[in-house]
């Protein structure tokens, strides 16, 4: 028999029901959020003034030497100095070394050049820095009330808690540091990490016993145990990561940097040859010419931009909720080919919802619909709630389960119900048990209600029998509903050539139906955690990047199998510890978000890259005439932009190349976008754009400074 | 329409419309298909692996096949500087000819060995028959050579390692074999050469070319003088010369001698010679990998940068020469100063193209007295060495620029850039950087040299034109030696030790690196994993790839140029 349990109607809601937030609301927030940042604009005044001071600092030929471009043209600036002095110096020869002032300008535009991209990399550090600060400022100093062996507490520093201390929290206490709880329940304010106002459950034992530093207990108490030396959390990292500190080159950059280089090497060659060439055609050819010809045509507007586009990426992640342990980590994501996603929470809205009521012959569908409601006006589980929404409020209106005596769902009875105060048994379940029920007390299982529920298994529902006084009286059709607009970004995802599995516990054939209805690719159905790790390991073997997402302590070693694994914030110390990032929002959508801010990484140093080259085609046409029009008056007709004298063609050449770097700034930060438009489609569009462009730009930039400069001279 | 042109077209499509089969054919001899040939050098084949105690099944990685290759170019260089210091004493010389000087023989010993065949001497009066015979055997190897070098990368480009591999290269102890190159090397001799070159030598014996072992014959001219005239094996050396894109000339005046090309239709076949195999190669690498279509983009991008050279040039000759012009005249047949009347302004100009964008250097007009632009066009055509280019080694050239393009295009789509399956990350950019970096290194870099020279001291008697003609002279003689082709401006006084030994250098430098570094690509990207193509991948077989390889080519070759080009033909085009 089953048996009855009380259930006590104004308790406060069961625990677990804090912790499903629903997603949509959190993405509404982090958007809002979002937004809230970007109205502060790209260029905070006191991030400029940090970045401007950096930018000087950073001349140290110790650090510039890390970018071989942008040292190079460091080395130019040293000599025009150099030049500028001697050429002031009375009895200088002004044929070979040119004019004082001259010189003079083209040493400060070759300065400027460097520090317009020492800028570039400060400013993006300072944002990143600002960006982490900002989630550290939540981690001020804290009291914790540290637990001392023997069970007495005394009340310590945050900062001098150590690994593997135990400290103890109370509602309303700031937890001190990250830890994983060992003891107790409590709900937890995480709005200072997340944003998200509404209290979260977090217990000993299970997959969210994590704490963050800086949240605040608002309920019960909790023993915690800590999991991070001073300085060495997460977000400590990041900050390092983001300064430099401990700012690896990822595989892309440093093959970029090679690129670079050998471009760079190119017109050294092109430079140096130069000079036997002018001699045999008589053209003496100044030293400035010469230095102002070779910083133009090597590679300096990516050259300056690309530390700069690599802290960005990090940055945007962090924007993003997102904390990544590495550089490298984002840029992998970018190429990720197979994402799995739990169903639950990312594909389809937490809990499955009532849909249909189906009656059986003889009992009129109100009937059904006031017992079924009946039966779960006082259930929380979210399927219970959903019934209850479902029934018209008419029908409602009126039903009272006074003096009832609730039955809940346990996993031996495997179903729940009422007994009404007159004695009416009402009981839901699944349609074995039910079965079960109904024929022990002589009672038919009606064939009409039987065809019902086998109807709606077969269309991916869950089906309910619901039975009174041990008679079926029909069926309640449950559905996992999918969340709206998650198709399309699986659309998205296949445009991008990413193939999407869902993992869900599921019989397949449910899995199945739900696959082809949210348009994933692939699913893993009754999955257990070692299935996660077959599924990603075979994916690896076949030479696919795999990513995922997981909470859980056993999701940890699939997670470091993954060659992207988000850890979410809420999860286990050793899920995170496992992960190559950690989401703040817990929230599972998240990946799609990462797998873009990878891609735009890539894509914007490419881009930039390209722009770069092709700039240095407009850039001949305006010093190459410039350097042997005197001496070589024919090579005038390659003078087709008209500028006005050599020197004005040389100026104007380097203020552009010089002003580039700064106007690139903001889309080094932002990355250019990416459209999951097909890589050749993606690449018509970024050849056309930042390949052509590259090649227009600067005809059109140069001629027009040249304009402008002549007013001067 | 224009006969002249009309010939042109003609060659130029029959070329193509053979090239399909014969590209099909090679791929069945790399891959080890049967072929119809199987029985007629199956055996000696065979018996050339009995006698060697070569496995010609052993499979080799890519650092054993260039330690073949080298070794065998080395034993090739050794013998080669014997023969041609020793020519005078040793039998088959009826003409008495001299042996050569060390440093002529060390330029030609390198010229013939890598595929070039600049020439600083000449034929009738520099070489007995035994250097000659020598010559056409190097003309033979080294156009294998080049063949066996680009059937290893296909094999590289093919091989699909499952199994996850890390730490490779040198002495990293995996093995990823990829052919035996010996087997390569001779096949490509036996089944594809040599066959080839029958079919020619027969043609042009029937037009006329001589093929004896006689010497010099006598001939009474129409003004009653007596001629010395030379002759030797002829048809059997144009015919390599060509076939291998060779281009080294049996006398002097190479093809634009009578007895090398008696008259039109020679002249055509000489030009269907060249080109065939090279545009073979391309299609070759399509059926032997199974991509088509990435061979047929590979094939456009060649076509279009040749078109864009070769259209112009065409242009250029037919028009004449504006400074004759000025001087009353005639200019309808052309510009036709250097040119023999036979061939005409078209197929000269298009000769001049062709000869240079596939690095045979053969040439059937004097390159010096083509128009200035014309002259670009030709510098330009092998400082690019892969629109086409030379036996095998014209697909490795490619093959960088590829790289490069690979690179570049596949950060633009937001994707580590991969190319057939594997990933190409900093090492083989390194490698393919170093390559690209050469030509300009060594074209730049001995030009500067000369120019030095002749600042230092102006009486060096080696210009026949001062002033922007002879700077041009200077380059597209480094340029021809950097791309292995062998033509010559030249006007340019060449025999001595200065040009001797530095294009010697360029020579083995511009040979090797190019053919080391692609292989080493590709041997890389062979023992990599091989990641299956999805959605996201950039595909490499589309018209946006075809022009994003283009515009590497087209940007690095014009910015790395652009000076150099600007001080000798555009200067003197702008002066005229």
């Amino acid at each position: 028999m089953v048996e009855g349990v009380e259930y006590d109607l104004k308790s406060s809601q069961p625990p677990q029901q804090l912790t499903r937030l629903n997603n949509l609301n959190i993405l509404n927030i982090l958007n809002n959020k979002m937004k809230d940042r970007d109205k502060k604009g790209l260029f905070q005044l006191e991030l400029v003034r940090a970045a401007a001071v950096q930018s000087v600092v950073k001349l140290n030929p110790r650090q510039m030497f890390r970018n071989p471009v942008m040292f190079t043209v460091e080395i130019g600036t040293a000599i025009m100095l150099v030049v500028t002095v001697l050429s002031m110096m009375s009895g200088a020869d002004v044929a070979t070394l040119g004019h004082p002032g001259y010189n003079f300008t083209i040493f400060i535009l070759l300065l400027l050049t460097v520090l317009f991209a020492n800028f570039a990399e400060a400013f993006a550090e300072a944002r990143g820095k600002a960006q982490a600060e900002s989630l550290r400022k939540t981690r001020k100093d804290t009291p914790a009330k540290l637990l001392l062996e023997g069970g007495t507490i005394t009340t310590v520093s945050s900062s001098e808690l150590r690994r593997g201390d135990q400290f103890v929290c109370e509602s309303g206490d700031i937890i001190p540091t990250d830890g994983e709880i060992i003891e107790g329940l409590a709900t937890i304010d995480e709005s200072a990490i997340t944003g998200e106002s509404a209290p979260v459950i977090r217990e000993a034992g299970g997959d969210k016993s994590s704490v963050t530093g800086g949240t605040k207990v608002l309920s019960d108490r909790i023993v915690v145990s800590v999991t991070v030396q001073p300085g060495e959390s997460f977000l400590d990292k990041m900050i390092a990561l983001v300064e430099g500190a401990s700012r690896q080159k990822t595989p892309n950059e440093i093959a970029l940097t090679i690129l670079l280089a050998g471009f760079t090497l190119v017109f050294v060659i092109v430079c140096v040859t130069l000079k036997p060439f002018a001699d045999y055609a008589n053209t003496p050819i100044s030293i400035a010419a010469y230095v102002s010809l070779f910083v133009c045509l090597i590679p300096t507007t990516i050259g300056g931009l690309l530390s700069a586009i690599g802290i960005a990426g990090m940055d945007r992640a962090l924007r993003a909720n997102v904390i990544t342990k590495s550089g490298k980590a984002v840029e992998t994501a970018g190429d990720i080919d197979v994402l799995l996603l739990d169903k639950t929470g990312t594909i389809t809205i937490g809990n499955r919802k009532a849909t249909n009521f189906y009656a059986t012959d003889g009992v009129r569908r109100e009937d059904l619909i006031r017992n079924s409601v009946l039966s779960s006006l006082a259930d929380e589980t979210p399927e219970g709630k959903s019934i209850v929404e479902l029934a018209s409020p008419d029908l409602v209106r009126g039903l009272s389960i006074e003096g009832a005596t609730m039955i809940k769902f346990t996993a031996e009875t495997r179903t729940s119900g009422v007994n009404l105060a007159d004695g009416t048994r009402i009981r839901k379940g699944a349609q074995d048990t039910i079965r079960q029920l109904v024929e022990r007390a002589g009672n038919a299982f009606p064939d009409d209600i039987a065809k019902e529920i086998q109807h709606i298994s077969s269309n991916g529902g869950t089906p309910l029998a619901v039975s009174v006084n041990e008679k079926v009286v029909g069926a309640i059709e449950l559905q996992d509903i999918i969340k709206t607009g998650i198709s399309e970004r699986f659309d998205r995802l296949r445009k991008m050539g990413i193939k999407t599995v869902m993992v869900t516990g599921d019989n397949p054939l449910t899995a199945k139906f739900i696959a082809e209805k949210a348009g994933v690719d692939d699913f893993i159905a009754e999955a257990k955690p070692e299935d996660k790790m077959e599924y990603i390991k075979k994916e690896q073997n076949e030479g696919r990047l795999v990513a995922m997402m997981g909470d859980g302590t056993n999701d940890a070693p699939a997670l470091a199998q993954a060659d992207v694994g988000v850890a979410m914030n809420s999860g286990t110390q050793a899920a995170k510890e496992a992960g190559n990032m950690v989401d703040l929002d817990n929230d599972p959508t998240k990946l799609i978000e990462i797998v873009e801010i990878g891609k735009q990484l890539l894509m914007t140093r490419g881009t930039l890259t390209t722009f770069s080259i092709a700039n240095d085609v407009a850039k001949y046409f305006a010093i190459v005439p410039a350097l042997f029009m005197a001496s070589i008056p024919a090579l005038q007709h390659l003078n087709i932009m008209r500028l006005y004298s050599p020197e004005s063609a040389i100026l104007s050449a380097v203020i552009f190349n010089a002003l580039i770097i700064p106007a690139l700034i903001p889309l080094a930060l932002k990355g250019v976008e990416y459209k999951p438009i097909g890589a050749s489609a993606l690449l018509r569009r970024n050849l056309f754009i930042y390949g052509l462009g590259g090649i227009v730009v600067p005809f059109l930039g140069i001629k027009l400074i040249d304009l402008l400069v002549t007013m001067f001279l | 329409m224009n006969t002249e042109l009309l010939g042109v077209l003609v060659i130029f499509l029959l070329t193509l419309a053979l090239a399909w089969p014969l590209g099909h054919y090679i791929a069945r001899v790399y891959s080890g298909e049967r072929t119809w040939t199987d029985p007629i050098f199956g055996p000696i084949e065979r018996l050339f692996f009995r006698v060697s105690g070569i496995d010609p099944n052993h499979e080799m990685t890519w650092v054993e096949h260039l330690k073949a290759l080298l070794t065998i170019n080395l034993i090739w260089f050794l013998m080669t500087m014997f023969v041609l210091m020793n020519m005078g004493w040793l039998p088959l010389n009826p003409d008495g000819n001299p042996s050569m000087s060390p440093d002529l023989a060390f330029n030609t010993t390198i010229s013939f060995v890598v595929n070039c065949n600049l020439q600083h001497y000449s034929g009738e009066t520099g070489l007995s028959y035994l250097g000659q015979i020598w010559l056409m055997f190097l003309q033979f190897v080294s156009a294998a050579t080049g063949l066996a070098a680009a059937a290893v990368l296909f094999n590289a480009l093919k091989t699909r390692t499952t199994t996850p591999l890390q730490g490779l290269g040198l002495g990293s102890g995996v093995r990823v074999g990829l052919g035996n190159f010996y087997n390569y090397f001779l096949k490509s001799s036996t089944r594809i050469l040599l066959p080839l070159s029958i079919l020619v030598t027969i043609i042009l014996m029937l037009n006329g070319s001589p093929m004896t072992f006689e010497g010099k014959d006598t001939m009474v001219g129409l003004q009653g003088d007596t001629v010395q005239v030379s002759r030797g094996p002829v048809a059997a050396f144009v015919a390599i010369k060509h076939i291998g894109t060779n281009g080294g000339g049996f006398f002097g005046a190479n093809s634009a001698h009578p007895l090398e090309n008696p008259n039109y239709l020679t002249s055509l076949l000489e030009l269907f010679a060249q080109f065939i195999i090279p545009a073979a190669m391309v299609f070759a690498f399509g059926f032997y990998l199974r991509r088509r279509k990435l061979a047929l983009m590979i094939f456009g991008v060649m076509t279009i940068g040749f078109l864009m050279l070769v259209i112009p040039n065409i242009v250029f000759e037919m028009k004449g020469n504006p400074a004759f012009s000025a001087m009353g005249v005639d200019q309808s047949l052309g510009a036709m100063e250097g040119k023999e009347i036979r061939f005409g302004a078209a197929m000269s100009g298009y000769w001049s193209i062709l000869t240079t964008v596939i690095s045979t250097g053969s040439v059937n007009a004097m390159h010096d007295s083509t128009m200035p632009l014309s002259g670009m066009n030709e510098l330009l055509a092998m400082m690019v060495n892969a629109f086409y280019g030379g036996c095998g080694v014209g697909l490795l050239n490619f093959f960088v620029y590829l790289i490069i393009a690979v690179f570049i295009a596949g950060l633009m789509v937001g994707r580590t850039p991969e190319f057939l399956g594997k990933k190409v990350e900093a090492r083989e950019v390194k490698i393919a950087m170093i390559t690209a970096l050469l030509s300009p290194l060594l074209i730049m870099g001995g030009t500067a040299m000369a120019a030095w020279a002749q600042v230092q001291d102006p009486t060096l008697p080696w210009l026949n034109n001062p002033g922007f003609h002879g700077f041009s002279e200077m380059l597209y003689e480094m340029t021809s030696s950097n791309a292995n082709n062998g033509s010559g401006f030249e006007g340019l006084g060449d025999n001595n030790p200065f040009w001797n030994i530095s294009t010697g250098i360029v020579l083995i430098l511009g040979r090797f690196i190019p053919i080391i570094g692609p292989i080493a690509i590709a041997g890389l990207l062979a023992s990599k994993k091989y990641i299956p193509e999805s959605a996201g991948t950039l595909k490499t077989d589309t018209t946006t790839f075809g022009v994003m390889v283009f515009s590497v080519i087209a940007i690095l070759t014009a910015l790395s140029y652009f000076p150099a080009l600007a001080l000798g033909p555009i200067a003197e085009y702008f002066s005229m």
